[in-house]
């Protein structure tokens, strides 16, 4: 299966195991890192990583947008709900040099691990990633589960957008009021009700080409030289990340 | 070559639970390289026809046969190997994230290795004129497009009968000659059911009409 994208990044050679590993390891790394200068390490490594990579920037800043909001609840909350040294005071609440560390460091983690993920499997399209999973030995009922949200949920989201309209061209307008929540409670039943009969349909349909509970798949993948030399490259750095965490621990202590 | 009936339904007494029985004392044939058109009013039992046939649906009387042998446990994975259907919604029948593993489905589930399932899957795309969609993800494919790889998914199995329920159904003329060329081009047995008669009558050799549960 051709994993590169129309605008493919650099890493759109690589195995999408390499890829998906290298994300997930990158990940596990930056969120056990506890010293504040070593997020900051991650988030030069996942920025060099992207520059490396030319992912598609509207796409990635609009991504990290999203996730920055719900990170801007974190710092409305957590710098007044930890204690230690205040740093300011507004009235009764007071902003704590810890909480304001904790924000940081878990805003330049969150940023760091999307970035990393974004990059490294920008190219690759949902089924490719379901197949890499599975060849990663992830238990294929689960692989599969993916495989099957990914296909039908464009499906589903169409029937809601069905009835909506449906609706609509009776006249329908949502507002506060209980026929308005009865109509929306009648569509998200019907909704589930028509899944679920497809999912026996769907269910039928593999029955007849022979399923027998076993799933297979055709995809083939295969890691080159280039992969085991990036994939020993990438883990060096993130056991010399740790290692270095581990170090700044201990020179604390 | 023998012409003893692929399948067979002998006396076969149907109906749905609460609902009036909707077959009785049904007989019905299909024999090797027999093109079959079948029609008739909505809630006739077209559809219902093919379930049974396919052990989608179990007879409350009579019995089916494959080649001769009544359908059990046993002899319903093979039956389902042998005979292809196409359902009515291909969203239904598509459901691998791409077409060629969707084509591929039957044939890995026949035992074949994965680069020959790959092979027949590519060999079925390219007779139907459809290689270049190989990678193409189904749901994005359009409602023609999805009919057509539907009936690929099946074919890539080289079963030896077709069913294929409303294979026009929603489909434009376009779409609907690509469809009956495809069929044409096989000379394997089939049944397609259909409202739309003149294609019935350019994919069918005998037309059979279904009417009150009787043939």
């Amino acid at each position: 299966m051709q994993h590169c994208s129309p605008t493919p990044s650099a890493f759109c050679h690589f195995d999408p195991r390499t890829l998906l590993l290298a994300a997930t390891g990158a990940a596990l790394c930056f969120s056990l890192v506890q010293s504040l200068a070593l997020a900051w390490v991650c988030l030069a490594l996942a920025l060099v990583l992207a520059a490396a990579g030319r992912p598609p920037l509207a796409l990635l800043l609009q991504r990290l947008a999203v996730a920055n909001f719900f990170i801007l609840f974190l710092w409305v909350t957590v710098p007044f709900a930890v204690p230690g040294d205040s740093l300011a005071a507004f009235g009764p609440l007071s902003v704590s040099r810890e909480g304001v560390a904790l924000s940081l460091s878990v805003t330049l983690k969150c940023n760091s691990i999307l970035l990393c993920f974004l990059t490294l499997t920008a190219d690759l399209s949902l089924p490719l990633i379901g197949y890499s999973l599975e060849r990663l030995r992830i238990p294929v009922k689960l692989v599969f589960l993916f495989l099957f949200t990914c296909r039908y949920i464009y499906v589903i989201g169409e029937e809601w957008r069905k009835l909506q309209t449906a609706a609509k061209l009776r006249g329908f307008i949502p507002s506060t009021s209980l026929h308005t929540y009865r109509t929306l409670g009648n569509m998200l039943g019907l909704t589930v009700i028509n899944s679920i009969d497809r999912s026996q349909r769907i269910y039928e349909a593999m029955l007849l080409r022979g399923f027998n509970g076993i799933f297979h798949t055709v995809t083939e993948l295969k890691a080159a030289r280039s992969d085991v030399l990036f994939a020993v490259l990438f883990f060096s750095t993130l056991v010399c990340l740790l290692a270095a965490d581990i170090c700044l621990k201990f020179r604390n202590v | 070559m023998s012409d003893d009936p692929i399948l067979a339904l002998e006396d076969i007494a149907f109906g749905y639970a609460g609902r009036p029985a909707l077959f009785t004392g049904l007989y019905f044939t299909l024999r090797r390289q027999e093109h079959i058109g079948l029609y008739g009013p909505n809630g006739s039992g077209k559809t219902t026809l093919l379930r049974l046939m396919m052990g989608l649906e179990t007879p409350q009387g009579g019995r089916v046969l494959f080649h001769g042998i009544p359908v059990d446990g046993q002899t319903l994975h093979r039956l389902r190997c042998s005979i292809g259907f196409v359902l009515q919604n291909s969203d239904d029948q598509l459901f691998s994230p791409t077409v060629l593993e969707d084509v591929a489905f039957g044939p890995l589930n026949l035992g074949l290795k994965r680069h020959e399932a790959r092979s027949r899957a590519m060999e079925t795309l390219e007779s139907m004129g459809l290689a270049a969609y190989a990678d193409r993800q189904t749901q994005r494919l359009s409602g023609g497009e999805k009919k057509m790889v539907s009936i690929a998914s099946v074919l890539s199995m080289r079963p030896e009968a077709l069913l294929l329920d409303e294979p026009t159904a929603f489909l434009d003329d376009s779409s609907r000659d690509k469809i009956l060329r495809i069929l044409q081009q096989q000379d394997i047995a089939r049944i397609v059911v259909s409202h739309d008669k003149e294609f019935l009558e350019q994919s069918a050799s005998s037309l059979i009409c279904i009417a009150s549960g009787k043939i």
